[in-house]
């Protein structure tokens, strides 16, 4: 909902905190995820992911999120689908060039970034979007990433 | 100025180590002079004379001409036809290359294809949305964002890879723009997105008309601070506005694009609004080109194409420099015999 998209933007730090306190506890529950299998877990997992992030951030579920780096503010929301800040577009009261009676995801963005404490992220060039990805849950993926990446230091250090 | 290993129209300067391309361009700016380059409106015609009538009138005037891909999002000759008639003579095209329309498979096919015809120089753009042109029933592509879109080219010439991979046998050696909007908010944050861009593989960048001088100098210092100026070559925007009423328009239509009060204000009090235009234009050139970081001009003279001469001219800011063009060495051979 726009609204409460503004409002989540507005309150950029805090949802960094929840973010960063949850998502330890998805990484303790790899053992789960892969028991149930990452494949199974897929589609109950993107529903509630499509559903919490849909009311706060107007999630598109591009699979690949980016809402650390992006402020709070889902980039895909812009209609251009910047995924790297605002276009030159952007009129004069901030407002978005395509659709003149909403704010620039970006303008937001970037208030929103200056509010949370890894806000700097927002410098860093993002990737081209993987439309492939496009609809799966992100979570998973980011759980699956971490959980890849500290077995390989264990084997390493092994 | 004719380069010592000045090559024959339509041929690569010789590959020099520090240089992306072999184009003209980037030889004059890397050689530290004040560059000049212009848009090229392109027609709605199939026609190759309406190019070449349209490039002529530049002739001596400027180092660069960008041949728009859609640009307002409304149709008109691609830019990679106009590059494939403007190198064909021998001139130096920057190809726009705007996200609206294709994807990443085909704009990658469109820059070997372009660096294959002798295009040297590509403008790596967002793009207008479709709302803004004759066509706003159109699907927006936007397959990847500018930023993705010159990491994807720089790729393609440095690693010899597409985006995905695949290896590219001959790489497109291309000198790399993106442009910048320092008039459009976030304010703040224009000078790190110009970061990114840099970050990104831009090497000269672009910006859109340029009519408030305190803005533009406040992006200049705090890029300076970030230590970008010394990493590309900033061509701001400029152009002649043809009267109080058009700029008016502009400023209310247009996307991007900001003038301040003043300039509308200096304009509708004089006797000759076109005249005052084209004087505000020159006024502007020399202002900026004082400025630091500031290494030449970009000039948008959208329907007022064939006042682009008298207004670098009148600017002084060639130096008495001769930009090439088709028959120029000819001309200046028989001038000194």
């Amino acid at each position: 909902m726009y609204s409460v998209r503004l409002w989540v933007v507005r309150h950029a730090g805090a949802f960094e905190r929840i973010y960063n306190m949850f998502e330890p506890v998805l990484v303790k529950l790899h053992p789960v995820w892969n028991k149930i299998g990452y494949q199974r877990a897929e589609k109950p997992m993107s529903k509630i992911e499509q559903a919490c992030k849909g009311l706060l951030f107007d999630c598109k579920m591009c699979g690949q999120c980016a809402l650390s780096s992006t402020g709070m503010s889902c980039s895909m929301n812009c209609p251009k689908n910047l995924r790297n800040g605002p276009c030159g577009g952007v009129r004069l009261n901030g407002n978005c060039e395509v659709y003149a009676d909403r704010r620039c995801v970006w303008v937001e963005g970037w208030k929103g970034s200056q509010k949370m404490k890894n806000g700097d992220r927002i410098f860093a060039v993002q990737k081209p979007v993987d439309f492939s990805q496009q609809g799966s849950s992100s979570w998973l993926r980011v759980v699956r990433q971490i959980s890849k990446n500290k077995e390989q230091t264990r084997e390493k250090s092994q | 100025m004719i380069f010592h290993d000045e090559p024959n129209a339509g041929d690569p300067f010789p590959h020099l180590p520090d240089h992306s391309s072999q184009g003209r361009l980037e030889r004059v700016l890397r050689a530290g002079h004040f560059a000049v380059t212009s848009e090229l409106a392109p027609p709605d015609s199939a026609n190759p004379e309406d190019v070449y009538d349209r490039a002529r009138v530049f002739d001596g005037y400027v180092d660069g001409m960008n041949a728009t891909d859609g640009s307002g999002a409304n149709c008109h000759m691609s830019s990679v036809g106009m590059c494939a008639l403007l190198t064909r003579v021998g001139y130096s095209p920057v190809m726009q290359i705007s996200c609206r329309d294709k994807n990443r498979i085909a704009i990658q096919g469109d820059v070997l294809g372009g660096a294959a015809m002798g295009v040297t120089n590509m403008l790596c753009l967002t793009g207008d949305g479709v709302q803004a042109g004759d066509h706003p029933e159109a699907k927006p592509v936007f397959d990847l964002d500018c930023m993705s879109l010159l990491e994807t080219v720089r790729g393609m010439r440095d690693k010899h890879e597409f985006l995905s991979g695949r290896t590219i046998t001959d790489a497109p050696k291309v000198f790399l723009g993106a442009a910048s909007n320092p008039f459009a908010p976030p304010y703040d944050f224009r000078p790190h997105r110009m970061a990114k861009k840099i970050a990104a593989g831009a090497q000269f960048i672009q910006t859109n008309y340029c009519f408030d001088i305190p803005r533009f100098k406040e992006f200049m210092a705090r890029s300076r601070d970030l230590g970008l100026l010394e990493k590309v070559f900033v061509l701001p925007g400029v152009g002649p506005m043809a009267s109080a009423r058009t700029a008016t328009w502009i400023r209310n239509n247009v996307p991007g694009i900001h003038i301040p009060d003043e300039v509308i204000n200096r304009l509708a009090g004089a006797k000759d609004q076109k005249k005052e235009g084209q004087q505000i234009c020159i006024d502007l050139i020399q202002e900026l080109r004082e400025i630091e970081g500031v290494s030449g001009v970009h000039v948008m003279a959208y329907r007022q194409e064939e006042a682009v001469a008298e207004i670098i001219d009148r600017s002084g800011v060639l130096d008495g420099r001769v930009p090439w063009y088709p028959g120029r060495d000819e001309e200046l051979l028989k001038e000194r015999a």
